[in-house]
């Protein structure tokens, strides 16, 4: 049965048909690879030294580990091939910039190196050793927040953790990865849980799944029947179900304070497919190389759920997918409610990229914005309890205090206010701005 | 394959629900219809034209002011006319339709900068206006008194005094009379019924908000319980008495919750409510007026930004600042 829901949320036409059924397939391994040095919330990682002197013309081989950063939040980032290193030169990143990022030349060997190697059985592992594990593997978050992984699983000794839960909600319309990737890989998704489980020294390990997915809930739910600690929870579809705080909420009924962390009530979030990244870097020892993600849209040929390594071109996904019609309006990094529109598709894969959309206008909704009538749907979905209207108003006034007082910095821009909103009124853009400005003013 | 230039880069999220403002006043015109159609069987065609005169009259008087070819556009005048003539008389001469509708659009909206920026609910500062220059055609005692499918009757020759002017005449009417509407008043606000499903369905749509209806009608009946003075039957009765008789009914479903004008926040919303069915009850029960729901609701419209201001929602997780 469902567990009740939070307050607000909205119901957006899923689009999830195209590829829900459709299994995981592997993409050749790419000609070229191109591999930002920053993939990660987080300070960016710099050029190993040893890559950095010799330069174009390097060889490295996959999982050979390219940057680092000595910073505790920050996590490092690997060779998705094997190959000749041909350019290091600032990149299109998904983020709407040019960051520094090495092209390696595939070699088609597909040589690992020698480092990668398992690490053992859980049973022998400290939480110490799978810490360090997950971060040398530059495990970051998989949903596409990229938080690295092994921050979340350090919590400070006052912060105890309690309950793990893995978010299998996937409520952005569209995105299937996660939806497969349980169907797929879901001992791999025990098999991290309880090593994340292990690491924190925590009691409760949750799997929460949205009912849209049944067959998925129901595959866990056998999986875990003999497990005393873990438990499967159904989730309301309702996006954002998969947003931390409100998934927190509604598994475990505890409610993280205002601009605190998950950690404070005793709670750490990990995606299914960090979840399966970790299982990987324990067993086979690999570094976080590949993901799965969906690739679909009206404009997109041939949809699929599609397993790549990290720094493959959008472009050349696409054009495995039979590639992307004129009509297409909108290119999108993520899901349709928070994801990234793009320029254009010479963008590296990340590790964040859940999910590449080729939107056309079947699936955007092109309007003008008219004055807001103040009918207050965006307050009444607002999953964190705010005024968006009032806020974005503030916002385009330079009010940045009044903006502040309304709470806009609580806003995790989930799109809910701007996606409701009758008068098409880009509210999340507004109070992103105000954000901005209150972190900048803040910052001085 | 790259169709670098022709993509369109903004800001997330990239899907948008099918609602506009024109999706949401249609809607608001149909939950009106039961109300429209239960007008038009009690005071015949009189009040189809009515109603026909009001709403083109918006629409066009809109159009001219916005320069727009448009007639219909975002559907807010067409919504505002048909809202007006539900609380004109039956008797109304065409005029008196005409000034009332053109009176709310320039001076209820289009002064203030149009749909989003007016202060006070438009159809009512249209009525407003009608009630305090030609008080003999709209606050007098005595109003059209209903033929039910009599559609061609002169509704001028049948009249009655309205049931709040007068309770010796109220008494002569049951409870269920008030409910289905068979009584004098104005075009609109006859009906219980026909006003409450639309709500209903409005509420079901997601475009009202339960509370300011819900303060409004549940204030009227508590101090209608207790200071009404239990004239009509007993206390109960009366309370009920003051939720069925005149305008409490149209004015707390469809005018008290005009998005524009009224409250964004929860809270804010009851208070509305709560504060339009104190005004109405004060006018009616010590007031020099039969009726009190237009101004009572004009008030309330008036402190708005105030009560939005006072009642902003605790943000999820948020703890209350101790004073």
């Amino acid at each position: 049965m469902a567990e009740s829901s939070f307050n607000g949320g909205v119901h957006p036409v899923y689009n999830k048909e195209a590829t829900s059924t459709l299994a995981i397939v592997k993409m050749p391994l790419p000609q070229k690879v191109v591999v930002p040095m920053q993939q990660h919330i987080g300070a960016p990682c710099e050029l190993l030294a040893d890559v950095e002197e010799i330069g174009k013309g390097c060889e490295v081989k996959a999982g050979q580990k390219l940057g680092d950063n000595k910073g505790f939040v920050s996590a490092p980032v690997h060779a998705p091939i094997s190959g000749t290193v041909a350019d290091i030169a600032p990149y299109n990143h998904p983020l709407g910039m040019k960051i520094k990022a090495v092209t390696i030349e595939s070699d088609g060997r597909d040589e690992w190196a020698e480092n990668v190697k398992p690490a053992g059985r859980l049973e022998d592992l400290s939480p110490e050793d799978i810490r360090k594990i997950v971060r040398e593997a530059g495990i970051v978050g998989l949903g596409g927040a990229t938080f690295p992984a092994h921050v979340k699983l350090s919590p400070p000794e006052d912060k105890p953790i309690d309950v793990v839960i893995i978010n299998g909600a996937e409520c952005e319309p569209y995105l299937t990865a996660d939806h497969r990737v349980m169907l797929e890989k879901s001992e791999e998704i025990i098999f991290g849980l309880k090593a994340m489980m292990k690491a924190l020294n925590a009691s409760e390990g949750i799997i929460g799944v949205e009912d849209n997915k049944p067959d998925a809930m129901k595959l866990m739910e056998r999986l875990v029947a003999e497990e005393e600690s873990i438990r499967v929870c159904s989730l309301p579809t309702k996006y954002p179900q998969g947003a931390e705080k409100m998934l927190i909420s509604v598994t475990t009924g505890r409610v993280v304070p205002a601009g605190a962390l998950p950690m404070e009530v005793g709670v750490v979030n990990h995606n299914v497919g960090t979840a399966v990244a970790i299982t990987q870097a324990i067993k086979e020892g690999k570094p976080l190389v590949g993901r799965v993600m969906t690739v679909t849209g009206s404009g997109v040929s041939k949809p699929a759920n599609i397993q790549v390594r990290l720094g493959t071109l959008a472009s050349e996904v696409l054009e495995y997918c039979g590639g992307i019609s004129d009509s297409t309006l909108k290119l999108v990094v993520g899901g349709p409610m928070m994801g990234l529109a793009q320029p254009s598709a010479d963008i590296p894969v990340i590790k964040g990229t859940s999910g590449i959309l080729a939107l056309t206008d079947e699936d955007v909704y092109l309007a003008e914005s008219s004055p807001c009538i103040r009918c207050a749907k965006c307050v009444t979905v607002c999953p964190m309890n705010l005024m968006p209207t009032s806020i974005s108003q503030a916002a385009e006034h330079g009010d940045y205090k009044r903006a502040e007082k309304l709470y806009a910095l609580d806003c995790f821009e989930c799109g809910c206010c701007s996606f409701i909103c009758p008068s098409k009124i880009p509210l999340v853009q507004w109070i992103r701005i105000g954000k901005n400005e209150i972190m900048k003013r803040k910052n001085k | 394959m790259v169709i670098n230039g022709k993509l369109i880069v903004s800001s997330s999220p990239h899907i948008r629900s099918a609602e506009s403002v024109q999706s949401v006043m249609v809607d608001v015109l149909i939950a009106l219809f039961p109300a429209a159609l239960m007008a038009v069987l009690l005071f015949g065609y009189r009040a189809l034209l009515t109603m026909i005169v009001a709403v083109v009259s918006a629409m066009l008087v809109e159009a001219v002011w916005r320069r727009k070819r448009d007639i219909f556009s975002d559907g807010s005048a067409a919504v505002t006319g048909l809202l007006l003539a539900l609380t004109l008389p039956a008797a109304a001469p065409w005029w008196l339709v005409i000034i009332g509708s053109a009176s709310a659009i320039i001076i209820g909206k289009q002064v203030f900068g149009g749909i989003g920026y007016n202060i006070f609910n438009p159809a009512l500062v249209g009525r407003a206006i009608l009630v305090v220059s030609w008080g003999g055609h709209m606050a007098g005692d005595i109003w059209s008194s209903p033929q039910p499918f009599a559609f061609g009757f002169d509704v001028a020759t049948v009249t009655g005094a309205t049931v709040l002017a007068a309770p010796e005449m109220a008494v002569t009417f049951s409870l269920p009379e008030l409910f289905i509407g068979n009584i004098a008043g104005s075009l609109g606000e006859t009906s219980a019924l026909a006003l409450l499903i639309g709500g209903i369905w409005l509420v079901y749509k997601g475009h009202i908000d339960y509370r300011i209806p819900g303060g409004f009608i549940g204030t009227v009946f508590v101090m209608g319980v207790f200071f009404g003075g239990g004239f009509y039957g007993n206390i109960f009765t009366t309370g009920l008495f003051h939720i069925f008789a005149g305008g409490v009914m149209i004015g707390a479903i469809y005018m008290a919750t005009d998005f524009v004008t009224t409250p964004v926040t929860p809270a804010g919303r009851l208070i509305f409510g709560i504060g339009c069915g104190l005004i109405t009850m004060l006018i009616r029960l010590w007031g020099t007026l039969p009726e009190g729901v237009t101004f009572a609701i004009l008030l309330m419209n008036a402190v708005t930004p105030i009560i939005d201001n006072f009642t902003i929602p605790q943000q999820f997780g948020g703890v209350k600042k101790s004073a």
